[in-house]
């Protein structure tokens, strides 16, 4: 995105390439610089950014990038990329239903490519296709209308028949006696998967060059508000920092920080969780996800299988689920992809994801002035990770929603204007 | 075939009378029973077994068990071949066909090793750095990247072996079977508890398998072990468990075991599976996993042939195997000096002892002296020679600190580098149950601290060098645990033991050498992953200072072995170039499974037909043998459509409308969820779970209600029956059956525990039988004498009991049709015969069966809803133009306040209404977008979408109903629904095709 602009950062990072490596191979790699410094906490900023995961770090940098404000700090309670953002399976597509969600979820695509140059860090975006699977008459109707609504708006979609899938997809068990054939499904090729962890680390060094200090171990504790109720500041385990313009982007923590605000969210938590096997010699080069048999899957670079399912379905603030969950995800790995019954699993793991009742986010100001939220991206956030940040940033530094996140205020709840991809959009990942 | 030139004559527990013989990469080599895959291949003195990930080094076998890390191995062939397993697990059986991976063309000249070259260009993390220019190529890039990752190979088709789940309840759960764990179990069993004790391993032992100068009671250490093992078999509440290792500890002691049932046998067996994943829950838990020990860290230390410590002692002691003739022995600790004499006694020539230690002493080290064995106090290794196989070492004196070194090199020849780095608890499953770790500065390791369950943690895991002290521990641990469960305690007596101690340790986490660090040879710290010091060290100069940064940066610990030996090298690494202690670089967390777990296990029987479930109807055979072609609803299998011969499937949909409308039709609708509702609040329970009033209705009555979800959009629909004052039978959607059961419970649980109401599901319970048309009421008179049919006694939207074909039933009178139409519900064991009568009945009235489909097309055709099908969960009533069942006096219902809200009233909302084509013969696909301005190409503004569609045999023209922006106020606009290639004009009408007065309905 032109808009964005090149990163010009007054710190003068030396860029990144095969030659920066060449060169630092010469001196044994003994001098590269930090990809971003670790400064204590100013007592004030222009701009404060809750949450240092992939949504708050491209806050800071669009912030930065952008609208010219740079004395932005990004506060991070733990190690940032830390919660959902170096938790997720990584699928990346804009083939959502309704006509907001695509929009959003399409800006967030246009930034995702060319990302990696614009970041100098290459954050392995890797547009390798998402497959969704129907897997009865139901379901492929359901596929004709997602599949229609896409085109309308303009995104790239196919329809595939079961020999498409299987020519895309060689290991699909694609016989037609079992109990969910693969009756067909769609494509997104510009979709895919990208490095989670290069996205955050990306957009923090990018931002660094550009100013904004990332505050690591700095968990907000609480808020200051002046006579009139708006925004002062926030405490934190590392003292008071003071801005009069602050945007939470803190994912499944997002309604304990509303709470100290003094208001309440429409937000569940729950565990979602994840795994992937033993890495292997690759045997799927697509994204396939699957509604009726709940599971998707891909492989990674480094050729782990990654397989995720489904939300537990006890509210939770601890990082796990339970293995009914994982039992389930398998069977289904195991119908669909029966090679895969004999590999084995390395590592499972939970994330808390922050789901609004129509599973759709909130981009929003709030009750209190100066303060703003972003979340509720619950199962499906990380694809959104540059256009959340980009619009986010708008809003922060003109006080006024951005058109593309206009639908998703906290007034829709008020109002009833609901954009509810749960009832629609199956597998919200 | 290869001798086995480092078998020792003599000792170990391998059976010398049963040899076996097995392949390595093609090559036949023989080895015995009781041999691992590793022990087997030292024994004919291969080291050389696999390449590294990223610079395809060759290497050897480091470890003993599941710690290894470098031996990974492609095991088997076709459907049944596995990929990265560890030749230290792999049990050894005749015919073991194994092969290396990662390599091409072969292990010995693998080309991949040309990165090696390279590798200065490839430290930690370079990936992110580079390959971005141009743009375009990184897909190329990545296909190249993929193709060299990856370990080994998946099989080539299905799996043809099975797998169980076990669910198993115990009173205490005890994890490892060496001395802790042993003694844990015989003082719980002895107390009558019931006890299930798991090991990883083959034999119950642990470390004492490895170990020939520990005597318990005066008598070998493995003979107290077989000693207790036979006790423990005889006791009937004890279960033992081999080749099992406890792999998930999960929330409120729930516990898995991963038990390999018959992998060591090579081939499956009919009767039993090929592994059983134990799912436990236990009273108490017991956690006696031992100690891994720790790798050292020196300049290229990752040669063939430089293994731990315990692992070389282990090989010669437990399977007679001397992995070189020649070791060195670098060590921070006694436990060396250990190896160091179990290998003297078996005709090694030790090259030396390297101590870490600036002044060892103790009586292991005066044996040493004894023995003649050179000790190297305050040595360092500072650089390794040899290829495929380790060959010398360079050592050299240390400056006070450990930091440099304090004099010149001496080369000494070895073919074994024993490390005895210390040892780290094996606290991952402490860890998972959310217990927190402390660092104990002295023993320099993470010891279990505060506990989450009711669990302990006993001997080697708990920092525990001592067998004495594991014994005792462990059973003190099982005599607090069945005290605490209430047992009864019998003490069983601690038993003498006479062993060696470990001395104190050095913890040197990083051997200085002759370069910098990262300046010449490489200081691997996790060797699967090619992660070195240097490129840890680089990690926290960029900015990478968490723990978990520096792992996910370097990869360091994220291989299969899941940094057993690396982990905690890592972090003091990390503390020490960040100057910082250990705890404040931070812990990882350990995450389920322990060691990595067959995906199939956890799928256990749960795939293929028994996957998911498929519910049929009583009525579902005779579908089957008259024809009918089927649909899946949900889990149900519901007759689609009945073709005769010939007929296409529009023209078999068309007859059986056609049918229906004329004559009479039997529709199978079973499937319907049904749930019997009880108590003296059931009436206003149905008034607050739907939209309409039922308070006021009638014994006898039925009325169709619509549930919404608190956002006051449509959930579900159905008609429910008021059978007596506090009785009725609610009708649901066949497929939200189970969601409005749940929905209803979870009300009634958590939001008004005070109602007075039972909910029971009865779906299962009743077959019914639909039938429907101007004939039916003839049909079933000729059927039922008990009930008088006339519309004035049994009007619309009633119910009544009696008897047809002489089975008891409920008959209601509804219709999803607009037809005449009865449903007949029966007890399910007679829907068959219910079915069978009214198809012989009513078969001079041509009656005709008819399914979902043709259901579908009546329905529509009288503007019906299907919820699900016209709704999607944003739809509101009004939308529906249903805002006549939407009571306007109830103080609430569920969805009232959603649907006040204002934006559900504004007129632009998508509304439901009817699309007329031009061409009546032309179908509008479902799915397709209807807009106002047809544009050349997309993006296109749209208004909504088409719900249902069908050609109407009744209307005669093809009908179709649409959620449309605005639609109740466009009626007669033209509007287009734009599909690829062609543009449909519609017109916006009602959504009533066919029979508007509803005249039909009383026949
Ligand atoms: C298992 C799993 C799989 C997923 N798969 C996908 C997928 O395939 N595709 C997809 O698009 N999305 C996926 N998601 C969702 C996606 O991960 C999230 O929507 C997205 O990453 C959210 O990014 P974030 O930056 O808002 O949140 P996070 O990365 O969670 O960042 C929030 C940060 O706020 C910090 N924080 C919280 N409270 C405080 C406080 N008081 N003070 C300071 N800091 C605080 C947290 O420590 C955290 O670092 C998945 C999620 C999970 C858990």
């Amino acid at each position: 995105m032109a808009e964005a602009g090149r990163r010009r950062g007054p710190t003068g990072k030396p860029r990144y390439s095969i030659l920066a490596l060449a060169r630092n191979a010469l001196s044994y790699h003994e001098n590269w610089q930090a990809a971003w410094r670790s400064p204590e906490p100013k007592p004030s900023y222009d701009a404060i950014v809750v949450g240092g995961g992939g949504h708050g770090l491209a806050t800071a940098y669009y912030l930065a990038s952008v609208h010219g404000i740079r004395n932005v700090a990004v506060l991070e309670k733990g190690w940032i990329g830390g919660g959902n953002t170096g938790r997720n399976t990584t699928i990346i597509r804009s083939n959502y239903l309704w006509d907001e969600s695509a929009a959003i979820y399409e800006h967030a695509l246009k930034l995702w490519e060319g990302l990696s140059q614009e970041l100098n860090f290459n954050l392995m975006f890797s547009q390798r296709g998402v497959i969704t699977l129907a897997h009865s008459e139901h379901e492929l109707k359901e596929m004709r209308r997602r599949v229609e609504a896409i085109r309308l708006n303009g995104i790239d979609t196919e329809v595939l028949s079961t020999a498409d899938v299987k020519k895309l997809v060689p290991i699909i068990n694609t016989d037609q006696g079992i109990r969910h054939p693969v009756m067909g499904g769609f494509i997104q090729r510009r979709g895919g998967t990208a490095r989670h962890d290069a996205v955050a680390w990306g957009y923090a060094r990018a931002a660094d060059d550009l100013g904004v200090d990332i505050i690591q171990n700095c968990e907000v504790t609480g808020f200051l508000k002046d006579g009139n109720g708006a925004i002062e500041g926030v405490e934190t385990s590392r003292g008071t920092i003071r801005s009069k313009r602050i945007g939470c982007v803190a994912a499944g923590h997002s309604a304990v920080l509303a709470d100290l605000a003094g208001f309440k969210l429409p937000i569940q938590a729950r565990p979602l969780q994840a795994l992937v096997s033993e890495p292997i010699k690759p045997v799927i080069d697509t994204v396939v996800m699957s509604n009726a048999v709940h599971m998707y899957i891909s492989q990674s670079d480094k050729g782990e299988l990654v397989l995720g399912a489904g939300t537990d379905s006890y509210n939770s603030y601890a990082q796990r689920g339970s293995l009914n969950i994982i039992e389930h995800q398998l069977a289904a790995a195991c119908e669909l992809y029966p090679i895969v019954s004999r590999l084995r699993v390395l590592r499972t793991w939970g994330g808390i994801v922050d789901t609004c009742p129509d599973a759709s986010p909130i981009v929003s100001r709030t009750p209190v002035d100066g303060l703003y939220f972003n979340c509720g991206w619950g199962t499906g956030g990380f694809k959104a990770t540059p256009g959340s940040g980009h619009v986010f940033a708008d809003l922060m530094a003109r006080d006024r929603p951005n058109p593309v996140a206009a639908p998703f205020t906290l007034e829709r709840f008020k109002g009833g204007y609901l954009i509810d991809e749960h009832g629609a959009a199956g597998v919200a990942h | 075939m290869a001798n086995q030139s480092n078998r020792l004559a003599a000792g170990g527990r391998v059976d010398r009378r049963r040899p076996l013989v097995f392949r390595f990469d093609g090559r036949r080599l023989q080895g015995y029973a009781g041999d691992t895959l590793a022990s087997a291949l030292l024994a004919n003195d291969v080291h050389l077994v696999g390449r590294s990930f990223k610079y395809h080094r060759p290497r050897g076998i480091l470890g003993l068990g599941s710690e290894e890390p470098n031996a990974l191995i492609q095991l088997g062939r076709g459907n049944r071949t596995e990929p990265n397993l560890r030749a230290t697990q792999i049990e050894l059986f005749d015919g073991l066909d194994a092969h290396s991976q990662n390599r091409w063309p072969c292990l010995r000249f693998d080309v991949g090793a040309v990165n090696s070259a390279f590798h200065r260009l490839f430290p930690a993390g370079f990936y992110y750095k580079t390959f971005m220019w141009p743009a375009s190529l990184w897909s190329t890039y990545e296909e190249v990247i993929r193709h060299a990752a990856g370990l080994g190979r998946a099989p080539e088709g299905p799996d043809p072996d099975r797998y169980e789940r076990m669910h198993a309840h115990c009173d205490v759960l005890i994890a490892g079977g060496g001395p802790a764990g042993l003694a844990a179990a015989l003082a719980a069993g002895r107390s009558g508890a019931r006890v299930i004790l798991a090991d990883e391993q083959a034999e119950f032992g642990g470390s004492l398998l490895g170990d020939d100068d520990v005597t318990i009671g005066g008598t070998p250490a493995v003979d107290w072990v077989a000693e207790v093992v036979a006790e423990l078999e005889s006791m009937p509440e004890v279960t033992l468990l081999r080749r099992a290792t406890v792999n998930g500890y999960y929330d409120h002691n729930y516990l898995t075991i991963a038990e390999r049932v018959t992998d060591h046998l090579g081939v499956g067996l009919p009767t039993v599976p090929r592994q059983r994943l134990w799912k436990v829950r236990a009273g108490r838990v017991v956690l006696a996993t031992g100690a891994i020990e720790r790798p050292l860290v020196f300049r290229d230390n990752d040669r063939p042939g430089v293994m731990l410590s315990t692992a070389v002692r282990g090989y010669a002691v437990r399977y007679g195997v001397l992995a070189g003739r020649r070791p060195l022995i670098v060590t921070g600790n006694d436990d060396g000096y250990r190896t160091a004499f179990a290998l003297a006694d078996r005709q090694a020539r030790v090259a030396g002892i390297v101590d870490l230690r600036t002044d060892p002493i103790g009586p292991l080290v005066a044996e040493a002296k004894n023995r003649g064995i050179e000790v190297l106090a305050g040595h360092s290794v500072t650089a390794t020679h040899g290829g495929r196989r380790i060959e010398a070492a360079e050592i050299a004196p240390m400056t006070a600190d450990g930091s440099g070194l304090a004099g010149s090199t001496r080369t000494l020849e070895c073919d074994v580098i024993a490390m005895a780095g210390g040892f780290n608890p094996t606290v991952h499953l402490f860890s998972q149950s959310r217990g927190k770790l402390r660092w104990d500065g002295e023993r320099a390791a993470f010891l279990p601290g505060t506990s989450h369950e009711a669990e302990v943690s006993v001997g080697g895991c708990a920092g525990t060098s001592s067998v004495t002290q594991a014994i005792k521990d462990g059973i003190k641990a099982g005599l607090d645990q069945v005290r605490a469960l209430g047992h009864t305690a019998r003490q069983p007596a601690a038993p003498a033991v006479e062993e060696h101690g470990q001395g104190e340790t050095r913890p040197l986490w990083l051997l200085p050498s002759t370069q910098p660090v990262g300046r010449k040879g490489k200081h691997f710290v996790d060797f699967q992953n090619d992660v070195t010091a240097a490129d840890l060290m680089l990690a926290t100069r960029e900015g990478y200072r968490s723990i978990e940064h520096v792992k996910r940066y370097t990869t360091t610990g994220m291989g299969t072995d899941q940094g057993k030996t690396s982990n905690v090298n890592a972090l003091a690494i990390v503390g020490q170039s960040l100057g910082v202690d250990v705890p404040a670089v931070g812990t990882t967390t350990f995450r389920a499974p322990y060691t990595p777990t067959t995906i199939g296990a956890y799928g256990g029987r749960d795939v293929g037909h028994l996957f998911a479930p498929t519910r049929t109807t009583a009525m579902d055979p005779w579908h089957r043998a008259n024809g009918a072609k089927f649909e899946h609803v949900g889990d149900w299998m519901r007759a689609w459509y009945y073709p005769k011969a010939g007929e296409t499937f529009r023209q078999a949909v068309d007859r059986e409308v056609t049918v229906a409308r004329n004559g009479v039709a039997l529709l199978d609708a079973s499937t319907l969820g049904k749930i019997d509702i009880r108590g003296g609040d059931a009436a206003e329970f149905l008034n607050r779970v739907y939209t309409n009033a039922w308070a006021k209705l009638g014994t006898g009555r039925c009325r169709y209600g619509f549930m919404l979800k608190e956002d006051g959009m449509v959930m579900d629909d159905g008609v429910t029956t008021r059978l007596a004052d506090d009785h009725f039978h609610m009708t649901t959607t066949t497929g939200g059956a189970a969601r409005v059961m749940n929905w209803l419970e979870e009300y009634l649980q958590t939001e008004w525990p005070e109602m007075d109401v039972r909910l029971t599901s009865v779906t299962e319970q009743w077959a019914v039988a639909s039938i429907c048309g101007p004939k039916c009421r003839e049909l079933l008179g000729r059927l039922c004498s008990d009930i008088d049919l006339g519309n004035d006694a049994f009007p619309f939207m009633a119910m009544r009991d009696g008897t047809v074909a002489e089975i008891p039933a409920r008959v209601f009178r509804i219709s999803f049709t607009g037809e005449l139409s009865f449903e007949i519900n029966v007890p399910t064991r007679y829907g068959l015969a219910l079915w069978e009568a009214l198809m012989t009945a009513g078969a001079d009235l041509g009656i005709t069966p008819y399914g979902t489909e043709a259901m579908h097309v009546l329905r529509a055709e009288k503007g019906f809803i299907i919820v699900g099908q016209d709704t999607d969960g944003s739809v509101t009533p009004l939308d529906l133009g249903m805002d006549w069942i939407v009571s306007k006096s109830k103080p609430d219902f569920i969805g009232k306040r959603g649907l006040a809200r204002p934006d559900l009233h504004k007129p632009d909302r998508k509304q439901l209404v009817g699309l007329l084509t031009e061409d009546p013969t032309f179908v509008l696909p479902e799915g397709g977008h209807v807009v106002e301005t047809v544009k050349p190409k997309p993006p296109m503004a749209m208004l909504g979408h088409v719900t249902s569609s069908y050609y109407s045999p009744s209307a005669g023209r093809s009908i179709a109903m649409a959620l449309v922006k605005g639609g109740h106020a466009r009626k007669g606009q033209t509007l287009y629904v734009p599909l690829e290639g062609r543009t449909i004009p519609v017109t916006v009408a009602g959504t009533v095709f066919f029979d508007p007065e509803g005249s039909r309905r009383d026949g």
